[in-house]
């Protein structure tokens, strides 16, 4: 009895094949997936994803989360490339923002060169004092 | 002499200008193999989260998430994806074109349209026109994920609160080395593909509710499939840079041959009259 794994990134298949037992870290503990396992959805958790074949060495792959979805006969591993919080992809969403009013701003009133650059100047300094106050601590 | 010099003078501008196009071509040429390869790389995860998705939509019909509740169209959401960098013939034109007219189409029936932007070209070419909600910038020719989440996020939380109803990916589609297609693809509202020979009557173990892994399985899908977008964009600009490379290098080709013959009939002017002048004099001498 055998049970079909396909383990995914958005980057890149990582492994498809046949296997006699999965191991994967999900949300609330570890489980093991043999054939004919009833259907479950579960998120997951950093951590190894181990296949196991008879008459062959393990395949383990390391996974930063993901969503797991077992059918009886169907093993897939959605895993993500990078790791997932909610506040990190608020931060990525503010920045994309800020991005295109910035240039929307600079699109609409062309800030001269100079002063620009004297501004940046400036900002360059602050931080780099801020920096050595914070180092000296 | 001085005609012939200069001509010499053109010649090899050209030969250099030549020089540049061929090893463009050649280097897009090979990162067009490797875009196409991620292209590729980035087609499983797609699938199968579509997979999931369909079983999903199977086994609990009775919940439904948002971006999979097909609304009344009052506001549309459009995610842009152009290239970085020109010199690659009409591939951003002929996609700013078909995006300009999808948002005259909804514009006539009040429906006002918000961009998210991918790509500097899309940025300059759109800013002028338009308010951009959020762009991203200089992904190179490898982008990551990673990348993408938060202008995606922008245009997800818009659909979310209501202020996009539906939300449309506009891109280049790869069909060959020659040919590339811009192309709309509706993202939100997700529509599940049911194709499967599951039993009737079954409903998965959730950990932990529903709500919250649907809403994680269709933010990585819309994720995955802009990030498909964005790939095979790459494999489009490849392919038409070393399209426009290739077609600017034989245009250098034939004016250099032209060049050449102005060159030799310029020679062959001056030793004539070199000659004539020879002749004359020796005959006055005489």
């Amino acid at each position: 009895m055998k049970i079909h794994v396909d383990v995914v990134s958005a980057e890149g298949e990582i492994y498809s094949g046949s296997a006699s037992m999965v191991f994967v870290a999900a949300e609330l503990g570890e489980v093991g997936i043999a054939p004919r396992h009833a259907p479950l959805l579960t998120r997951m958790r950093p951590g190894q994803v181990r296949v196991q074949q008879e008459g062959q060495d393990e395949v383990t792959f390391f996974v930063s989360g993901g969503v797991l979805e077992v059918q009886p006969h169907l093993v897939t591993v959605l895993a993500d490339t990078v790791e997932r919080a909610a506040d990190i992809d608020e931060a990525e969403a503010e920045k994309a923002k800020k991005r295109a009013e910035e240039a929307m701003a600079e699109a609409h009133d062309r800030v001269d060169m100079a002063r620009a650059q004297a501004e940046l100047a400036e900002a360059a300094a602050r931080l780099s004092i801020v920096q050595k106050l914070r180092s000296g601590h | 002499m001085a005609g012939a010099k200069e001509v010499k003078g053109k010649i090899k501008s050209v030969e250099n200008t030549q020089k540049i196009t061929k090893a463009m071509e050649m280097v897009a040429a090979s990162k067009m193999r490797k875009a196409q390869e991620r292209v590729e790389a980035a087609r499983p995860y797609a699938e199968k989260i579509r997979r999931t998705i369909g079983h999903l939509s199977e086994a609990n019909p009775d919940f439904e998430h948002p971006f999979m509740v097909e609304r009344e169209v009052n506001r549309v959401g459009m995610i842009v994806i152009s290239t970085d960098r020109g010199l690659c013939g009409g591939l951003n034109i002929n996609l700013f074109r078909q995006v300009l007219a999808e948002m005259r189409h909804w514009e006539e029936r009040n429906v006002p349209v918000e961009l998210v932007v991918i790509g500097r070209k899309a940025a300059s070419f759109f800013r002028r026109l338009t308010d951009i909600k959020a762009e991203v910038l200089d992904l190179g020719d490898r982008p990551h994920i990673d990348d993408l989440i938060g202008t995606i996020k922008v245009m997800l939380d818009d659909y979310r609160e209501g202020n996009a109803d539906r939300l449309f990916l506009m891109g280049n589609r790869f069909v060959n080395t020659m040919t590339q297609k811009p192309e709309s693809q509706q993202l939100l509202p997700v529509q599940p593909a049911d194709d499967d020979d599951l039993p009737d009557h079954w409903d998965y173990i959730y950990e932990p509710e529903p709500a919250e892994l649907l809403e994680d399985i269709l933010v990585r899908y819309v994720e995955a499939q802009v990030y498909q977008g964005v790939v095979e964009n790459v494999a489009c600009e490849m392919a038409a840079r070393m399209v426009a490379m290739k077609s600017a290098s034989d245009n250098a080709g034939d004016i250099i041959d032209d060049l050449q013959l102005e060159y030799n009939k310029q020679r062959q002017a001056a030793i004539t009259q070199e000659l004539s002048e020879i002749v004359a004099g020796a005959a006055a001498v005489s």
